[in-house]
């Protein structure tokens, strides 16, 4: 007696495959901490290692078997989806796990009289969750409601990327996949060179945003209402309690995994609008962006991990739109593989470019011209590409 | 006369100035703008905006 409401697509009828599979963003953060264990009780070092093989080489490979996911909610059913508690819990449970990670590992790295290879892994595995916490503050540091900002900048502490929480929202949005955006890589850019130029260009936009709104205000820069100042005093505090806690030795073991999170937002950043560019209207403002100047990948696994960040073009036209809400979008160009495979490549700038340059050059028709470039290499790029014959490139 | 503001980056909508650049004349009660325009700045949709309060001048 079911069957007949089921058939008809009522939103009451509709159901989310993937909500229980969401508390995976929960659990895959605790890595750090069952590689300790396993490491600890079986005496065997390569465990320190465990959580860098698992994002390295084990996620490339579940997505590669699990492949993809395109199911997009019913219009009809997100207003129930968005408001459905749950979802918001799995990204606030997170935060402990993260917390206890960081601190956890900081302890042992002091105390726990290993040899320094295991706490190079140790640090690495730390570093990559507080990286993920940067994802996780990213879907809170979306939101409207207070709690969720504050938590935003709670989760992004241990990376020391408190101004991400400005810079994102407020830079980045606006001038995605423009060549005046530090965190919108170009065609012909490796990652080696983005880096640099996104960490400093994100910072002194974050610090500049800031400014601007606070003399709006009537205020000076160094004023407690400055955002990217609370947000950077929180890893003070945290890093300073740690020390005094276990000493001075501690800190470089935090700046260390610290610099591992914020160079896995990085790289992240970069996969996600390489090469592509909103064009310049009459009117000398860009175009908007639209779903085709993001990257997008919709393999499950990934996105099970990172929140759907990977259904990347949704999310720029609609940036407070929770995560489970996120939609596919037929047109928005799509990554051969998901983030967790994407980082390994783009790691290995030559592999990247044979891999993302011709997708680049497809999507837009072999036109080279009308992609980001990167100034640098701008007449190399155009001398190899500019007399590509459009019929001759296949998607 | 109301004001709208992109909870994303900030870009405000001024029902008494509009946004002539996308065809929307001076004017225009936010309920008039279409559904279908968004944020000039960040792309954000239209409904991804928010009433702002007006403060009373000090």
């Amino acid at each position: 007696m079911m069957t007949q409401t089921l058939v008809t697509e009522t939103p009451a009828a509709w159901k989310d495959g993937k909500r229980g599979l969401w508390m995976m963003g929960v659990l895959w953060p605790a890595l750090p901490l069952i590689s300790a264990a396993l490491a600890l009780s079986t005496g065997m070092g390569l465990f320190w290692w465990l959580t860098p093989v698992v994002i390295y080489g084990v996620l490339p490979l579940l997505d590669r078997l699990v492949g993809e996911d395109r199911v997009n909610a019913p219009e009809s059913a997100v207003a129930a989806l968005e408001n459905d508690r749950y979802y918001r819990l799995a990204t606030f449970l997170f935060i402990p796990v993260q917390y206890i990670c960081v601190i956890g590992g900081a302890w042992l790295a002091v105390s726990g009289g290993l040899p320094a290879l295991d706490i190079l892994g140790l640090a690495v595995s730390v570093g990559l969750v507080s990286g993920a916490g940067i994802n996780t503050a990213h879907e809170l540091g979306h939101k409207r409601e207070n709690l969720e900002r504050w938590l935003a900048r709670i989760t992004l502490a241990p990376a020391m990327y408190g101004h991400f929480y400005v810079e994102h929202n407020r830079g980045h949005h606006v001038r995605v996949a423009t060549p005046e955006d530090p965190a919108s890589s170009r065609l012909g850019e490796s990652f080696y060179a983005f880096w640099p130029r996104s960490v400093w260009g994100s910072l002194t936009s974050a610090w500049h945003l800031e400014k601007v709104r606070l003399e709006r205000q009537g205020k000076s820069v160094w004023n407690w209402r400055n955002d990217n100042l609370q947000s950077w005093a929180m890893t003070l505090v945290l890093f300073g309690g740690l020390a005094l806690w276990l000493g001075p030795i501690v800190l470089p073991f935090l700046i260390f995994q610290g610099f591992i999170g914020f160079s896995l937002l990085e790289v992240v950043n970069y996969l996600e609008h390489y090469g592509l560019v909103r064009q310049k209207e009459a009117s000398g403002r860009y175009e908007r962006c639209k779903p085709e100047h993001s990257w997008n990948s919709n393999h499950t696994v990934t996105n099970l991990m990172l929140y759907h960040l990977q259904r990347h073009s949704d999310h720029h036209a609609n940036p407070m739109r929770r995560y489970q809400a996120l939609r596919h979008f037929e047109q928005a160009p799509q990554l051969p593989s998901g983030y967790a495979g994407m980082i390994v490549v783009a790691m290995i700038p030559p592999l990247w470019r044979s891999l993302m340059d011709k997708r680049v050059l497809a999507h837009y028709q072999g036109d080279v011209t009308r992609a980001n470039i990167h100034p640098p290499v701008r007449e190399k790029i155009l001398a190899k590409y500019g007399a590509a014959q459009p019929q001759t490139l296949e998607a | 006369m109301k004001t709208w503001a992109c909870v994303t980056c900030g870009v405000i909508y001024d029902e008494a100035l509009g946004w002539p650049g996308d065809g929307i004349p001076a004017g225009t009660r936010w309920e008039d703008v279409p559904e279908d325009w968004t944020c000039p700045d960040c792309g954000a949709a239209k409904g991804e905006f928010e009433m702002q309060v007006v403060k009373a001048a000090a």
